[in-house]
């Protein structure tokens, strides 16, 4: 039982890590417990069925299906934390500044959290897919009550982990809170980019930079307690690939440089606007 | 189909056709999961080249290929025949193991 549990526990806690982080960061939006109810109710849905599914998808394109859909979720999960952390997090800022300039009210389109909630309906969708999975195959082998069990202890174990973060974040004051919950969406972010990157070489689909570049496994294991913990939050791994480490650092870097970018643009705007009226 | 749905099936289409062009003659190499074994538990595979890994699950149970060494993680449902693309590995040996059966699946890649 206490083998189920540490596996699911595994599997949540990313996913619990995602939502935990989203949370705080989408705090004070109207409607957006429904919206993340909404993500990650898609995402166990999806969950399921793709549980279902495993053995047709995974036999796909000549054995590397799973490879190929892992390969796109994380993409598309990863292009929607690139427009949130370069455009939607700094339009809120311009919004902001507009809204006290002109004394009007928030614009309401801009307050739906929409790539948000697809980024946490996806990582409930990957991760729960694999707990499913391995949940379901488990009960056919040994006593189904224990199995359920294991599983509901891993997954609470999981939750709370993301609760904690959430419970953590929130008593940060809300200046600060926006400026710490950037940072992790920014990790979260290069994470699924290495997640990306060992997907397609995995899948044969990109042969260059295979090999691992360091191991600090002596230091920090990956399925220590700890190694676990940074492996979800920051995308720690102990053996990475000189393609992981580029596409991480790709990631990280076309956020930052992305969002400058689009800041400076925003005051040159502004400041353009404002001897237009003068 | 919303844009979303779209999205996501033209990007597996493109990832499906880019898969069907790389698949290179690399020398194959099989492994069966059994009773939550790999067999053989030690594969040996040339070094400095890319080496595609054909696990075949006979077990009713899923299994997770997982390897710190070889940077690999895939799970292998149960029945399936996955391919997995390793290396190309330093000379030396790999460990792996079955996540899901920690306690009997272990194996290496030796690389040489």
């Amino acid at each position: 039982m206490f083998g189920i549990a540490i596996i699911v526990f595994r599997e949540t806690l990313e996913a619990a890590l995602f939502v935990g982080i989203i949370a705080a960061a989408t705090r004070g939006l109207v409607g957006r417990s429904r919206h993340l109810a909404a993500g990650v109710l898609a995402g166990v849905t999806g969950a399921l069925a793709l549980a279902w599914g495993a053995e047709g998808i995974s036999t796909l394109a000549d054995g590397v299906g799973q490879d190929l859909l892992n390969a796109a979720m994380l993409s598309l999960a990863l292009t929607m934390l690139v427009w949130h952390c370069v455009w939607v997090s700094n339009q809120g800022q311009k919004a902001a500044i507009d809204a006290r300039m002109l004394g009007a009210s928030f614009g309401r389109g801009q307050q739906r959290p929409w790539a948000l909630v697809v980024v946490v309906a996806l990582a409930v969708l990957r991760e729960g897919a694999e707990a499913v999975l391995f949940v379901a195959g488990y009960a056919r082998g040994s006593d189904p009550a224990a199995t359920v069990a294991g599983a509901l202890a891993g997954a609470a174990g999981g939750i709370a982990i993301g609760l904690l973060i959430y419970l953590g974040l929130s008593r940060v004051p809300m200046k600060r809170m926006f400026a710490l919950t950037n940072a992790l969406i920014l990790l979260l972010a290069a994470s699924l980019a290495s997640q990306l990157a060992r997907s397609l070489s995995q899948a044969g689909l990109i042969n260059a930079g295979g090999q691992s570049l360091w191991d600090t496994s002596n230091w920090l294991r990956v399925d220590s307690a700890l190694g676990t913990l940074a492996h979800a939050l920051a995308g720690y791994e102990s053996q990475p690939t000189g393609l992981q480490l580029t596409f991480y650092l790709l990631a990280l870097l076309g956020i930052i440089g992305g969002s400058r970018w689009v800041k400076s643009a925003q005051s040159r705007a502004r400041l353009h606007d404002r001897n237009d009226l003068g | 189909m919303t844009t979303l749905q779209r999205s996501v099936f033209t990007l597996f289409l493109g990832l499906a056709l880019m898969a069907g062009q790389a698949f290179a003659a690399e020398p194959e190499v099989l492994l069966v999961i059994k009773n939550h074994r790999f067999e053989p538990a030690e594969i040996k595979v040339p070094a400095g080249q890319r080496v595609r890994l054909i696990v075949h699950n006979q077990d009713a149970t899923p299994e997770e290929f997982e390897s710190h060494d070889l940077n690999r993680e895939k799970v292998v449902p149960a029945g399936a025949k996955v391919t997995i693309y390793i290396g190309p590995l330093k000379p030396g040996r790999h460990a792996f193991r079955g996540e899901y059966h920690e306690a009997t699946a272990h194996g290496s890649v030796l690389a040489e």
